[in-house]
């Protein structure tokens, strides 16, 4: 009897691959999707302001809100730290990333990507809430800096009023830092990985045709690693455009979407502007992937 | 700095290299000279590439020096070397065409792009591949990936280029044309080419000398023909060509002294037992105990008085192969010239 099921299954390849994706392409396709539809679908709705309830009719009004000064001022706060921390994940990123792909022995790699991946085992709000207090007017931070006698610089940087604050626990900086902690290992695993996939031959080939390490690094290794540089950015970028735990607990009062979006689908029961301002950082990702294949950066895919 | 050809255009002076408690190169002196075609022949392990790879400057020697044309460049880096690499692999750069893979080191060095243009299209002539420029190195076969490497390589006018198993990923007929291709691209560019090969056909057919690499040192170093008719150890003997090695009690029933001597299977004649034998000849009876027909030739497996097995390799002149074939279990006289044999050391 198995047998004969196990042969039916061989004769029937097709089969065997439709059944083993059902599962999952029910998921990804009603869960995954259709809660994204779902959202879409609220964005088009309003909310009548006199009754305070969800009218289901077609109209772009909800989106229209989005383009209020105020809406406009947390979409570019957002939309500029998520730039800023992406950057700096990338350059804190690369040379960790090309010392594990490179040069550490296979012992030392499996060390390092655990130490890599070690933040991720425990929960993300406490070690939110630990940096609150790393950040604090009082806290372990600035007891280094003051040692170091840089407390000068500190406050120096904290009178900025685009990103200062009283204290960095208080500050946009001081959230930056946090965005740039909790996202790096999103931007490491992705470099790692494709660095580890440039031969070592390609390296030497580049110095033996003349190029010192920094044109080498120009001309081969950040271009072939960039398809992975591209991909943690994905991460780090969206996750920071859609994060409302960090805005809350560190920084200013200052509103991130996020918390927009958290306020609105909650006290305000604004579905439809929530999911309006969700489609937000979807239409950024899209615009932002679009930019980054006319530049070239899957060509080396 | 010098660079007559009395000048070697690679000099190596003690030079070893240790890998931990591993002597991958231990205490090697050698002299390529200048416009040479010359073969690193060994086994793997034997550290013929970890040489090239320190006259590369990937790799530094752990003592001694390198002498690239007087100049000691131990410990310059390869991109302040005129010494270039063609990998085995090619190393060729995927995100790159052809075109710009092989005007990369005069990219590097500034060259407008206009002479840029003109160099890469007398490479590309050169390497028979014109109208490739655009083309990635994805979209080409592995023969036409190795010009490319060439190319890159050729295009810099280095001093010496290095070779480092080029032809080993390449397909027999394609190697054996590649072989003569590069002998003359040689010849027309007039640049020592300095190979590493494992493959001892290849490196008779290719090269004006050979060094032959054993266990981090060289055998020995000659001409083809020397290293061939004159194999200096008992490891040369048997890694370049078939050989058989004679020693003790029955060497010395053959040519009266117990020193060992190699003898080339093609050089043995079989010859009935009533065979007249000439004075410059040695011989010793055997019975043929296996015989393996191969077409353009047979190969006999004759057990020799003593006790030992020698190998005779015959052309199928006349034979046919149930002639040959049933020449198992016969007695026959092996006899070869006096001057075949080579005395050879431990």
């Amino acid at each position: 009897m198995l047998t004969r099921l196990s042969t039916y299954f061989y004769q029937r390849p097709k089969l065997v691959l439709w059944l083993f994706l059902a599962p999952p392409m029910l998921y990804m396709v009603v869960v995954y999707l259709g809660s994204l539809f779902a959202l879409l679908i609220n964005s088009f709705y309003y909310i009548d302001d006199f009754t305070g309830l969800i009218v289901r009719e077609f109209t772009l009004q909800t989106y229209a809100q989005i383009f209020t000064p105020a809406n406009r001022e947390i979409f570019t706060r957002t939309a500029t730290m998520a730039f800023f921390v992406t950057i700096a994940s990338a350059i804190i990123s690369f040379p960790l990333a090309y010392y594990i792909a490179k040069y550490a022995s296979r012992r030392l790699k499996t060390w390092l990507l655990i130490g890599v991946t070690i933040p991720l085992w425990s929960s993300y709000l406490v070690r939110v809430y630990s940096w609150k207090l790393i950040l604090a007017q009082e806290g372990i931070l600035s007891y280094f800096i003051n040692l170091f006698g840089l407390s000068g610089l500190l406050e120096w940087l904290l009178s900025f009023e685009s990103f200062g604050g009283s204290s960095l626990a208080l500050s946009p900086l001081g959230m930056f830092i946090v965005f740039v902690y909790i996202w790096l290992p999103y931007m490491i695993i992705p470099i790692q990985t494709a660095l580890e996939r440039v031969p070592n031959s390609l390296v030497e080939a580049s110095s033996d045709l003349g190029a010192r390490p920094l044109q080498t690094f120009r001309t081969v290794i950040l271009p072939m690693s960039f398809p992975g540089v591209i991909a943690g950015s994905i991460f780090t970028f969206s996750l920071t455009l859609g994060d409302f735990i960090i805005p809350l607990a560190i920084g200013n009062s200052k509103f991130f979407i996020g918390q927009a979006v958290y306020s609105y689908q909650g006290t305000a029961g604004n579905i439809p502007l929530a999911a309006a301002m969700t489609m937000g950082p979807v239409a950024i990702m899209i615009i932002y992937l679009l930019v980054a294949r006319k530049l070239g950066a899957f060509d080396a895919l | 700095m010098t660079n007559s050809s009395s000048t070697p255009a690679i000099r190596f002076n003690q030079v070893s290299r240790y890998f931990g408690e591993v002597k991958a190169v231990d205490q090697v002196d050698l002299e390529v000279h200048d416009g040479e075609f010359f073969a690193m022949l060994g086994p793997s392990g034997s550290g013929k590439t970890t040489c090239l790879r320190m006259i590369a400057g990937f790799d530094r020697p752990t003592n001694g020096e390198i002498y690239l044309y007087g100049q000691d460049v131990s410990n310059l880096p390869p991109y302040e070397r005129s010494v270039n690499t063609v990998f085995q692999d090619y190393a060729l750069f995927p995100h790159m065409n052809v075109g710009d893979n092989i005007a990369y080191g005069l990219m590097i060095k500034k060259v407008p792009k206009a002479e840029r243009e003109k160099r890469v299209d007398e490479m590309l002539d050169l390497v028979q591949l014109k109208g490739f420029a655009s083309r990635k190195p994805s979209q080409l076969s592995g023969g036409q990936r190795q010009r490319v490497a060439l190319a890159r390589a050729l295009i810099n006018h280095p001093k010496v280029l290095l070779l480092d198993e080029p032809l080993g990923a390449l397909d027999l007929k394609l190697r054996q044309q590649m072989q003569v291709e590069l002998k003359a691209i040689q010849k027309r560019v007039g640049i020592t080419f300095i190979f590493v090969t494992h493959d001892q056909e290849e490196a008779i057919t290719m090269s004006d000398r050979i060094a032959v690499f054993n266990h981090g040192k060289i055998e020995q170093v000659g001409s083809p023909a020397e290293i061939y008719e004159r194999p200096a150890s008992t490891f040369v003997a048997g890694f370049v060509g078939t050989s058989n090695l004679v020693s003790g009690e029955v060497a010395k029933r053959i040519t009266g002294s117990e020193q060992t001597f190699s003898i080339r299977p093609e050089k043995i004649h079989l010859g009935q037992m009533e065979q007249t034998i000439t004075t410059s000849m040695l011989f010793v009876n055997g019975i043929i105990r296996d015989v393996v027909y191969l077409g353009l030739y047979t190969r006999y497996l004759v057990e020799v008085d003593g006790g030992i097995d020698l190998v005779v390799v015959e052309q199928n002149l006349k034979t046919t192969s149930m002639d040959v074939l049933a020449a198992r279990g016969q007695k026959v006289k092996l006899y070869w010239q006096k001057d075949h044999i080579s005395y050879v050391g431990a």
